[in-house]
């Protein structure tokens, strides 16, 4: 189950949106399927009356009443950003050509 | 006054702030030129804040002359680990796509930190976003050991635990995901804890995987962890996971430490087999110490800890993957724009490739693989399920000891580049402390001694039931005070002079 192709690792990386370049396709390809051919290992075991645990303290949500709190300014929140204009953060387009 | 202010426990330091015969500059100052003297052989700090800190400093000894109400740690200098948000100082996780951030705001723990009056005069090294156990994932090189330079101060948070052992900080932050905090403290003969999950807010820790990670303390006394516990502890409302509990008072657990009576229980799967021998003399020695001192030894068994790194190392990828999906180019850090432009995306999957070094791409990419349609269930679904077999072997493991034991990890510090090539063999090494994180359980590493065949530090790992943090201050306390009473001296007294020069005067701990 844990075979690996670097058809798959290209497909993730791309899921992942990091444009790896191919030797690291390769080499990663190589180790996931070491580092999956041991953590599956967890599917001997996890059978099915066992119920999963996501969350190790059980908690429930929180809410609180909505109202204004103290958040950053506009200012404060771009300080950090690669490109803004002053109120808004700016990117590239959107849409490629093909969409 | 011929006393090295570095040499102090945070605890003695703060007494003599208090008493006024030093002063917070004259503290910070002297950590700030032993960090100037050692740190470049150990590089455990990306910044020192020499400037702010010694502003802090002076305005914490301005409001104690005034005669102001303050903490009993108001004074005492900080080392903060990368992976928490400081306003005013820069944050990277340890990561490229990071570089030059100045957060916007202070994570809840750094509030908490600057309303006690502690100094921060730093942040300190760590492997990237906190994946590793030797910081040699840190985009910024690694930090060395102060017990050898050669060799790997832990991680992810050798930074913290290198910084606290070469005296460049009393104590400090540090981050626990899967042993960050308790393997770095084994490695450099420190005292590290991982808290209850939800013990310690949250808010401002940059997320590796939010159902495991905890803040906690980084010292070289177990008091020292146990005044900052008191700290940092305690609900927040910025943090959804954080508990409502009331804590009591961990210095006191440390004052009042007795193991008579205590029923200790050693993890029978976590010994033997690729256990180093000095590692396991020392573990031994421990046990008998205790047992000398009243406490009662079982031993207890967690058939499920055999799965635990198979089950983490699928829940922790998970999670990262989708927790670092948020260093995207747009809000913050570095943006990489591709040669001849492109969209939005492809600026992202420009910014992410070169961004992220290779173990934060290895673990997105197995998390990512993790979550993907069709394999979901086998994988993340079962490793969640091994949770619950790790939690149910833990409750009957407590319901017979008090807190349960084993070494901290397998080995001492392997040498810097021994493992880079080989993740899985760097995953194994923290089939000791994973367990913990699983299971939301607390930890403490605390210094055994040295190992005969190199020389290097060993760590105990003490673990307790949720809530019952108190429990592993107060054993933890008992066996470092029975150690140094058998030794003469603390354990980080026998460590190397990191430059002889500046300590001649100084080493009155040393044998």
């Amino acid at each position: 189950m844990s075979e690996i192709t670097q058809e798959q690792v290209t497909h993730l990386a791309n899921l992942a949106r990091i444009a790896l370049t191919p030797e690291e396709i390769v080499s990663l390809t190589s180790e996931l399927g070491s580092i999956m051919d041991h953590v599956a290992t967890v599917t001997e075991v996890a059978t099915p009356d066992v119920p999963a645990t996501s969350h190790p303290i059980p908690l429930q949500n929180v809410f609180r009443d909505d109202v204004v709190g103290q958040t950053l300014t506009a200012e404060e929140a771009l300080a950090g950003a690669p490109d803004h204009d002053g109120s808004r953060f700016r990117v590239t387009a959107i849409l490629g050509e093909e969409q | 006054m011929t006393t090295d202010l570095t040499r102090l426990t945070a605890d003695a330091l703060a007494t003599k702030l208090s008493s006024g015969e030093v002063s917070s500059v004259e503290a910070t100052q002297a950590h700030l030129d032993r960090i100037a003297a050692v740190d470049g052989a150990v590089h455990a700090f990306l910044h020192v804040a020499s400037d702010s800190a010694l502003a802090e400093a002076a305005d914490i000894d301005r409001r104690r002359a005034a005669g102001e109400e303050m903490h009993p740690l108001a004074g005492v200098p900080i080392a903060i680990k990368d992976v928490i948000v400081t306003k005013g100082m820069p944050t990277t996780s340890g990561s490229k796509i990071l570089e030059g951030w100045v957060p916007p705001y202070d994570a809840t723990v750094m509030t908490k930190l600057r309303a006690a009056g502690l100094v921060s005069i730093g942040k300190t090294n760590m492997d990237e976003f906190a994946m590793g156990s030797s910081t040699e994932h840190s985009a910024y090189g690694p930090t060395h050991n102060p017990w050898d330079l050669e060799r790997i101060p832990g991680g992810s948070g050798g930074g913290s635990a290198a910084a606290v052992a070469a005296f460049e900080a009393p104590f400090a932050l540090g981050s626990d995901t899967g042993g960050s905090i308790r393997q770095p403290a084994h490695v450099t003969g420190t005292v590290g804890l991982k808290p209850t999950y939800g013990g310690v807010s949250r808010y401002g820790a940059i997320a590796l995987a939010s159902s495991l990670d905890q803040i906690g303390p980084v010292s070289r006394t177990v008091l020292d962890s146990a005044l900052l516990h008191d700290v940092i502890g305690g609900h927040d409302p910025r943090d959804s996971t954080s508990l409502t509990d009331a804590w009591p008072s961990f210095a006191e657990a440390v004052r009042n430490a007795d193991v008579a009576g205590l029923r200790i229980g050693v993890i029978k799967e976590l010994q033997g087999d690729g256990f180093q021998p000095g590692v396991m003399e020392r573990f031994r020695e421990a046990l008998a110490l205790l047992e000398g001192a009243g406490a009662i030894i079982t031993e207890v068994e967690l058939p499920s800890v055999e799965h635990a790194i198979a089950a983490y190392y699928l829940i922790m990828p998970a999670e990262a993957s989708s927790n670092l999906a948020k260093f995207d180019s747009v809000r913050f850090g570095l943006r990489v724009n591709p040669k001849g432009g492109g969209t939005v995306e492809d600026v992202m999957s420009a910014t992410r490739e070169q961004g992220f070094g290779a173990e934060a791409k290895r673990r997105i990419i197995l998390g990512t693989y993790a979550l993907s349609a069709g394999y979901y269930d086998a994988y993340y679904g079962s490793a969640q399920k091994v949770r619950t077999l790790v939690q149910r072997d833990f409750a009957a493991a407590f319901a017979n000891a008090d807190v349960l034991v084993s070494p901290t990890a397998p080995t001492t510090a392997f040498k810097l580049g021994e493992k880079t090539g080989d993740p899985l063999s760097m995953y194994l090494n923290d089939i000791a402390t994973i367990p913990a994180n699983l299971a939301g359980i607390p930890g403490i590493s605390v210094p055994a001694g040295l190992a005969a065949e190199d020389g290097l530090p060993v760590g105990i790992q003490f673990l307790a039931p949720a809530r019952e943090d108190a429990r592993l201050y107060g054993v933890a306390a008992a066996l470092e005070a029975l150690l140094e009473q058998k030794w003469g001296h603390t354990l980080l007294s026998q460590a190397p002079d990191l430059s002889p020069s500046e300590m001649n005067a100084t080493d009155e701990g040393a044998v």
